[in-house]
């Protein structure tokens, strides 16, 4: 079972509706081009860099057998352990630069720059 | 397997790589013997020295390593199965060791499940278990639920040592507050804890050190290996017998330099790819047939008045 964090019910497209404690919770979030996505495969974050404008929700999904976590560098962020085809979401409301890694193995290591401007664009 | 007879017969000061890599294993006997490792291949030899350990008022003990209780992957869909099977096998031994060590990666999530379900498989040795952990046991953040079960007595994140027969044992844990880029962790709090837990020790007492991620860097690519190991190393440099184990790669691996000597045990869960040898370090799926010829338990013995330590790695199936 894929386990999605409550971050990224938000960054799903179209309808969601989840249950949680007997409170019935609906949430409509459009689609939309700016969100990204990073696989987590062979000990690594694909695209390991890139730039996003600001606003922009990014999902890791973990698409290997080992379990992997994202952890900002300055501990803005950072996800439960995610097994295989499980999730985890953070929108960037600032701009900036974030590093992040797993804090399971550190040697895999990531970063997204935020922009103000428009547009996503792979700068590396 | 290598055979350290003639690395103990020359002395502890002559530097020797010794390649000791095979995928035929359960786990690792060893012998302490008053010095040196020494690794013997076969069941046969380990168990004659075991009996010839116990009579001279020597110690044998166990290792275990890398149990990932709740695995269920393709690699092994049971890898509770294989380390009840690695349990038993234990049991199994005609000389009971006198107690074991397992070098982390309990679990596989660091799940209460996963947990309790490990405790009980074993339970079933009876035997006591000296535990440090690996970094799936400590996925939770502060590492709670690893320290309630097997924290009692230890410092920090749960490092410790204890005497057994003479040989100074130390658990080390080199898999939290691990930094962005970085490979395994000592942190300076629980280098200066080792530091004064071997000051005033005769260098000729033996040293067994246990911790989960390799204490030599074996591929950095990979995260096989400790960012501040070396200070470590330079504190136990002046013994005459250190014996390293390690667990985390899923493969027998071993190096001899000076007196020093590093052994990593394989899991009793899946086998991981040797160095470079596959994209990533991830789990290897191998046939049904093999899996368990490189799987195992690793067994020591020790004996008094002779520079010289056994290590024997025994696989679930040959």
């Amino acid at each position: 079972m894929n386990a999605m964090t409550k971050c990224s019910l938000f960054a799903a497209a179209a309808l969601q509706v989840a249950v949680l404690a007997g409170v019935t919770v609906v949430t409509i979030t459009p689609a939309r081009a700016a969100d990204a996505t990073v696989k987590i495969d062979n000990f690594t974050f694909a695209p390991q860099h890139f730039a996003v404008k600001i606003g922009t929700t990014v999902t890791w999904e973990n698409k290997e057998d080992t379990p992997h976590t994202v952890a900002s560098s300055t501990k803005l962020f950072r996800s439960n352990a995610l097994d295989t085809g499980d999730r985890f979401s953070f929108t960037f409301t600032t701009p900036g630069v974030y590093q992040y890694f797993c804090s399971l193995h550190p040697h895999m290591i990531g970063m997204i720059v935020v922009e103000a401007a428009a547009g996503a664009k792979v700068v590396q | 397997m290598s055979d350290h007879n003639e690395q103990a017969s020359r002395g502890v000061s002559r530097r020797k790589v010794l390649e000791c890599m095979t995928w035929a294993g359960t786990g690792v006997l060893w012998t302490v013997a008053g010095g040196v490792p020494q690794s013997l291949g076969l069941v046969g030899e380990a168990k004659a020295q075991g009996a010839s350990a116990q009579g001279a008022g020597g110690l044998t003990f166990l290792q275990i390593s890398d149990s990932h209780v709740g695995f269920d992957k393709p690699a092994n869909p049971n890898a509770a199965g294989t380390y009840e099977e690695a349990i038993n096998r234990i049991k199994a031994l005609p000389i009971k060791p006198s107690f074991m060590i397992h070098t982390g990666d309990i679990t596989h999530l660091s799940k209460p499940s996963e947990f309790d379900d490990a405790d009980r498989i074993v339970s079933q040795a009876r035997l006591d278990v000296h535990y440090v952990p690996g970094e799936h046991d400590v996925i939770d953040e502060e590492a709670k639920l690893y320290r309630e079960r097997y924290g009692r007595g230890t410092k920090g994140a749960g490092w410790y040592s204890f005497d057994a027969n003479g040989v100074h044992f130390i658990g080390l844990v080199n898999v939290v507050d691990l930094k962005a880029g970085g490979l395994g962790n000592l942190g300076n709090a629980q280098l200066e804890w080792l530091e004064s837990d071997l000051k005033g020790r005769s260098a000729s007492t033996p040293v067994v050190v246990f911790a989960h991620i390799p204490l030599w860097t074996i591929y950095p690519e990979w995260g096989w290996g400790t960012d501040d190991s070396a200070r470590a190393l330079d504190y136990l440099k002046r013994f005459g017998s250190v014996t390293v184990l390690n667990g985390h790669i899923h493969q027998v691996m071993q190096k001899v330099e000076g007196n020093l000597t590093f052994h990593c045990a394989r899991s009793t869960a899946f086998p991981q790819p040797a160095p470079g040898a596959a994209p990533s370090p991830g789990p290897m799926k191998v046939d049904d047939g093999k899996l368990r010829s490189m799987l195992g338990i690793t067994n020591v013995t020790f004996r008094h008045g002779q520079q010289r330590l056994a290590i024997i790695d025994t696989p679930l199936q040959s």
